[in-house]
This record gives C-alpha cells, structure tokens and sequence, in this order.
C-alpha cells in the first residue's frame, strides 16, 4: 500500500523527517493504549440504536509509513444489525479489511493506527467504544464477543499443532474456567462436528496439512464459533475455495448464524457471493464508504459508477457478453489523494458537479445511501448525515 | 497419504502397481492444433525402507480431448483434480507422461529429443496462477519477457528492443516500464507481464493455468478481454485452466470438466451450460452463486470431499458422491460417450 509513485520520489532526508514525526505520532497512541487500570467509563459509550451490533462512526485508520501517511479508512460510517449479515464489498486496498481489523484492534502496530471516529461494540447491556479501549482489555472481546474468520485457511493455521490442540485453546483461554482437559476436549469435537466434520474425532488429533481447504476453512470457522461470539467478521472466507466447496461453507455459515444468533460482517469481492448471503451492502472504494443500502437495493438498482462498473465488469453465467466492462484507469495513489471524489478520475458519468470537493451523502431511500454528484438534485442540497 | 498405503493389504497394492496402458492410437486431423489421447500422468508414492514404490496418485488418468486451432478449451474441476497437471503434463512440463498421446500440430510430444523439444517449447507456453510468484524479483521486467527471446534467437540483436517493446504495448506495458522489477507492478500489471512473457515467443497454444484467480473483479475483466484481444490478433490457441465457472463460460468455446483425473464431461460452452448432462457437472453449476439477491437456487450439495486420487473409488469414480448412484456404477468404469454432436460424457446414466 504504501509504494512510492516515480514522480513521487523522497529524498533521504526528508523520508527521516516523516519516518521522526511518524514515531512521535504513533509513541502517543501506544502510551494510550497501552496504560493499564483504566477505568471503565473512558470507553463506555451509548449504542445510537440498540438494535445494531456494532456501529462504525465516522472512523479513520492511517498507516504512517515512511513515505507518508495512508488513509487506509477515511470516515467510514455503517452499521450492522443484530442477527443479520453486512457484506462488505470493494477491490484490494480499498480498505475493507482495514476496516475489520480496526474493530478487531489487530491493525499492523505502530504504524497502523484508528485516528478518529468511534466503532460502538453493543455488549447488550452496556456498549463499548473499541477504539479507545487499552490492549488488555480488548483479550476479553476478541473470541467472546467477536471473533474472525481469516482469508486463507492454508496459512492461518499453525502447522506444528494439532487441529485439536489449536481449538482447544480458544476454548481453555475464553471459557476454560473450572473445565478439566477432558471437558476441552469434548467441547472440540462438539463444534467440528457443528462445523460438518463427519470424523470429527480422527481429525482432532490431525495436523493441518492432513486436511484439504475446506476441511481447513471448516477448523477456522469452528474456531471462530467456539464461544459463541456475537459477531462474526469473515474476510473473504472463500476466496480460496472451489465453488462446491464455497457452497458448503456457506450453507453452513448460514445455518451456524441462526443457530448462535448473531450477526456476521461479511467482507469479499465476490459479487454472487454477497447477493446470497448479505442482507445488507457496503460497497467501498479507496478507503471511503461509496454506497449502502439493502441487498435488493444495491443490486437492482446501483447508483453509484462504481457499484455499475462492478457489477457489469463480473461475467455471469447465462448471459453473453461479447467483450467485458472493465472500468477504466486505477486506484489513486493512497499517499495523496485528491481533494474532489476519488472516482472522478475513472468515472464515466461525470457531471458538473464532479469538478468540487468529495460529495457528501446522498439519501435514496431511508436505508439507501450514496456518495455521488449526480444525485444531488433529487434530494435536498443538504443531505442528511 | 503414504502411510494410509503402507496399511494397505498387500494384494491392493499389487493392484495400485499395475498400469492400464491400453489405448487405440489416433491419426492426426489437421483441423486440431491439440489431441490428447488417453493421457495419463500418475505420480508414485515411494515408502518403505528402500524407498520402493507402493502406489500411484492417479492425477491424469486417461483423458482425452482435441482442441481445434484459435479456439479456447476451458478446463474445470475442484481443486486436486489434476486441472493443473494435465495443463502441465501436456506441455511436457513434469517429466515423462504415464501413457497415452499427446499430439501438438500431429507431433508426438513425448517423442521429441531434447534439442526438439526446445525449439517446440517456442510454440507452445504457459501463464502460470499467482503472477506474485512465477516473477523472478531479480530481473527487471524487459529482461523477464526477453529472456527466452534471446535464448532462442527469435529476433536479431539491433532489433530486440524495439521486438520487446512491441510485445509490451500488446499486452498494455508501457515502455518505461522495462527497467522496472516485478514487486513495483500491481498484481493486474504483473499478469500482464507474465502474458507477454508467453507471448514474445509468438506461439500458437498458450495454457492459461487460472490466470485471473488471484485478482480483483475490474482487473479480471482487463485481462480476460486483454487475452481475447490477443487471441483475435495473431489466432492463438487456449487452454484455460480455471475453476471460475462464470470466466470459463465467458472466454471458452469449448468445456472440459475434471473430476479426479478423468474428463467427464466436454463439450461446446453452450451445450455444457445449457444441458449438463453429468451429475458432477449439475452440481458443479449449480453451487455458482448468482449475483442476483432474488434468485431462486436450486442446489445439489455434494456429500463429503473429493476421494483420494492414491486410492480412487472402483468403477466410475463419482459414484461415493453421486446422486443417482447405481449397483453398476461401483463396479464398472463408464466410456466417454457421444450423446450430441460434439458432446461427450462418461456415465453410465447415458447409456441407452
């Protein structure tokens, strides 16, 4: 993320200068974080509406990094409810696992950092601001309240411990109070055979290399679930997997989401997958929140260039096309952004408007947002953030 | 997987040892660029003390296809079918096929001497998956498409730079972009660099190995219309490797499907899309998700995983997972079938 554009060259000098101011910056939120005995009432905070699990608020992640400062996530603002899924949609670099590990408090450290805004985690009878919260305190949520299912089940798993001994403990460091190994151990193969593993007892005492991907992505998913966690964040878990494969795993995650009762953020690039599984869409684009809405809304009726582009760049099965769309030109450089939407540049539906600063947003409908010129004049000028 | 053989009964192994070699001979149709006959790749396993070996993973076990010139096969199946190997084992990439046929423009492959077979590896290339990894990060990108150019004389020396830049603004470089190493490219720009890398070759059969898995939506579209440009412009021959259902249906004329080393199923895009005959095939399309909210999906789920290739099932090899299993399914391996023009299909269901 942070390479260096040609023209953008730095000379020694001042690449020491920011990497100097860099490490001041960061040394400060480090001390913040890193306090202990902080009360309680520094990061207790207000759900806006007690019916989401989880409301991000305006927040910002910046990676200082040598050659200048990343706005990995710039004010992005969404909510996901209780017992639903949100997916998440955007390229690579667009911010989208940024935006989860931020709520994880898992963000490459120092230079990585939340810089402003809020991510409000609703606990059900008190709510927390995750970002101000000290490292120690956040061991307690991290697997209890939410948890993650990571990209690659081939490289997430340790290779040198058994399947077992890796649930095992999850379980024994969140809920191993008062339980003997055995106990453990049960529970294990309680949640492998949750997860559809037939011989759930055989691959217990497997390494992860006996297992193929998807058996894998199943042992990341038990773990995951092992305590019941109130949110699941899964970063594209099946990407890597093969279609028959993919299906199962998301049938299962599905029916594992009833069962718990809880709600999942769903982060991929896959638009078939998104429309199967979201309730509701989140379509970023170069660290900003582009549009959102319902599944059926973004889908039968995208309103931002990008979210068309998108979805008409995907091939679909039944429907011929003789040469594909392929939105023109590239990402802007994260180091400097411009000062007027992000998407001018590769957009071809460009109006007048385009020309100001970035647009703010735009409500289409009550659930239906998007930030773009060209719907300025069917709402009031003044939006409604 | 060697340890499961080792346990074995020692009268199956004898049986794993034994290879079927049986195939009829074809004689070359110029109208195809590519036949494959009965092509088997098996890898052994070796184990014991004396490392000896005790059995074989079946990862091509008798296909056989023929690919017309200018046109694109699509090849799909599960990981671990053997997509990849026979892509590989075509080309004469991992080492000496088990049996069967491979003829490049009527030439037995396997039959070349090693000198041959260098000016042969010219017309026929590859692209490889994860264009993070096939780059060498050592040499910058003029040398990496280069290379096999000078090595085999294509073009004289005072005309090499202007040939490689030729070749970089077919596939989208820009000029100065040659003095460049692979990590300064994105992921889209260094795929290109690894089509233009097959391409400064100029050959006639190109096989794709899942060249668009590792990149985004927008980017996959770039180079999936990139490669058909370039398949227009000098009538170059695919293999596309994938297990993208939705691209292969796009960029394919013609459709391989893989289970477990066989082909059991090959035909045009739109009969394949249209009329799965397979079983494997029907529950193949029907676990593609549809990027449309209000669809009504009607999915067969597959039981279980996909059985070991060291130790396949007896008969037709789908039947542990297939629906409408019958006795003799377990017993008897079905023979590829003609059932509409141009269309094939191994299953027994098929067979009156």
């Amino acid at each position: 993320m942070a390479k260096k554009k040609a023209e953008g060259y730095l000379s020694g000098r001042e690449a020491r200068r920011i990497s100097k101011e860099n490490r001041r910056i960061t040394n400060e939120f480090e001390k913040q974080r890193k306090r202990k005995n902080v009360p309680e009432s520094e990061y207790l905070t207000q759900m806006r509406d007690p019916n989401n699990t989880v409301e991000f608020d305006n927040l910002h992640t910046y990676f200082f990094t040598d050659a200048g400062t990343v706005k990995a996530v710039d004010g992005v603002s969404f909510d996901v409810p209780i017992g639903k899924t949100v997916g998440v949609v955007g390229e690579s670099g667009c911010g989208k696992s940024v935006t989860s590990l931020s709520l994880m408090q898992l963000l490459q450290r120092p230079q990585g950092q939340v810089v402003e805004g809020a991510i409000r985690l609703n606990l059900g009878d008190k709510a927390y601001d995750v970002t101000k919260m000290p490292n120690e305190k956040m061991q307690n949520l991290r697997g209890n309240f939410m948890s993650m299912i990571f990209q690659e089940p081939m490289t997430s798993l340790n290779p040198v411990f058994r399947i077992g001994d890796q649930v095992d403990e999850v379980i024994a460091l969140h809920h191993g109070e008062g339980k003997t190994k055995e106990q453990i151990a049960e529970r294990t193969i309680e949640l492998l055979e949750m997860v559809g593993i037939a011989n759930s007892r055989g691959v217990y005492k497997m390494y992860p290399h006996e297992l193929s991907g998807g058996m894998r992505q199943r042992v990341m998913i038990a773990m995951a679930l092992a305590c019941s966690p109130r949110l699941i964040i899964a970063d594209e878990p099946t990407t890597a997997l093969d279609v028959t494969i993919q299906a199962q795993v998301l049938d299962l995650l599905r029916s594992l989401k009833d069962k718990i009762n809880s709600s999942i953020m769903f982060i991929t690039h896959d638009l078939g997958v998104i429309a199967e599984m979201a309730d509701y869409v989140v379509v970023m684009y170069a660290g900003r929140v582009v549009e959102k809405g319902t599944v059926e809304e973004i889908f039968h009726n995208p309103a931002h260039p990008y979210t068309i582009g998108l979805m008409a760049s995907k091939p679909v099965v039944g429907k011929q096309v003789d040469k594909l769309y392929s939105i023109p030109g590239k990402v802007p450089n994260p180091i400097n952004m411009p000062n007027y939407c992000y998407f001018k540049d590769r957009c071809e539906m460009c109006v007048a408007g385009c020309e100001g600063e970035y647009p703010h947003e735009i409500s289409l409908s009550p659930t239906h947002k998007v930030t773009c010129y060209r719907y300025y004049d069917k709402t009031d000028k003044g939006g409604d953030r | 997987m060697a340890k499961t053989e080792k346990k074995a009964p020692a009268g199956n192994k004898i049986g794993n040892l034994a290879i079927d070699n049986t195939f009829t001979p074809v004689t070359y149709d110029p109208q195809y660029i590519l036949m494959v006959n009965k092509l088997k790749k098996y890898f052994p396993i070796k184990g014991g003390m004396v490392s000896k070996t005790v059995g074989y993973v079946r990862a091509v076990d008798g296909i056989t296809f023929n690919l017309k010139r200018g046109t694109t096969m699509g090849l799909v199946g599960e990981s671990g079918c053997g997509k990849t190997t026979a892509g590989r084992t075509i080309l004469r990439l991992s080492g000496d096929k088990t049996g069967g046929q491979v003829l490049f423009n009527g030439q037995e492959v396997y039959d070349l001497s090693p000198k041959e077979m260098r000016a042969m590896r010219t017309k026929m290339q590859i692209i490889f998956q994860d264009p993070f990894s096939s780059l060498s990060p050592r040499l910058p990108v003029g040398e990496i498409i280069g290379e096999a150019v000078r090595e085999h004389n294509l073009v004289p020396k005072d005309q090499f730079d202007d040939y490689i830049d030729q070749v970089m603004d077919n596939c989208g470089l820009q000029p100065f972009h040659k003095d460049r190493y692979p990590h300064e490219f994105s992921g889209g720009q260094r795929q290109r660099i690894c089509i233009a890398r097959a391409l400064a070759l100029n050959p006639e059969f190109v096989v794709c190995d899942e060249p668009v898995s590792a990149l985004d939506v927008s980017i996959q579209a770039q180079i999936i219309n990139l490669l058909r440009e370039l398949q227009e412009k000098y009538n170059l021959t695919y293999l596309f490797i994938s297990h993208d259902l939705s691209v292969v249906e796009h960029i394919s004329d013609t459709v391989g499907v893989m289970y477990l080393g066989n082909l059991v199923e090959y035909g045009a895009t739109a009969d394949i899309f249209r009329n799965p005959l397979h079983p494997y095939t029907k529950a193949l399309f029907s676990a593609i998700p549809i990027p449309d909210p209000g669809a009504k999906m009607s999915r067969i789920v597959l039981e279980g995983s996909i059985p070991s290739p060291a130790n396949p099932p007896s008969g037709c090899k789908f039947h542990t997972r297939c629906a409408n299993c019958m006795e003799r399914c377990k017993v008897e391996a079905p023979e590829q079938k003609e059932i509409e023009p141009g269309h094939f299909v191994v299953c027994h269901l098929y067979d009156k």
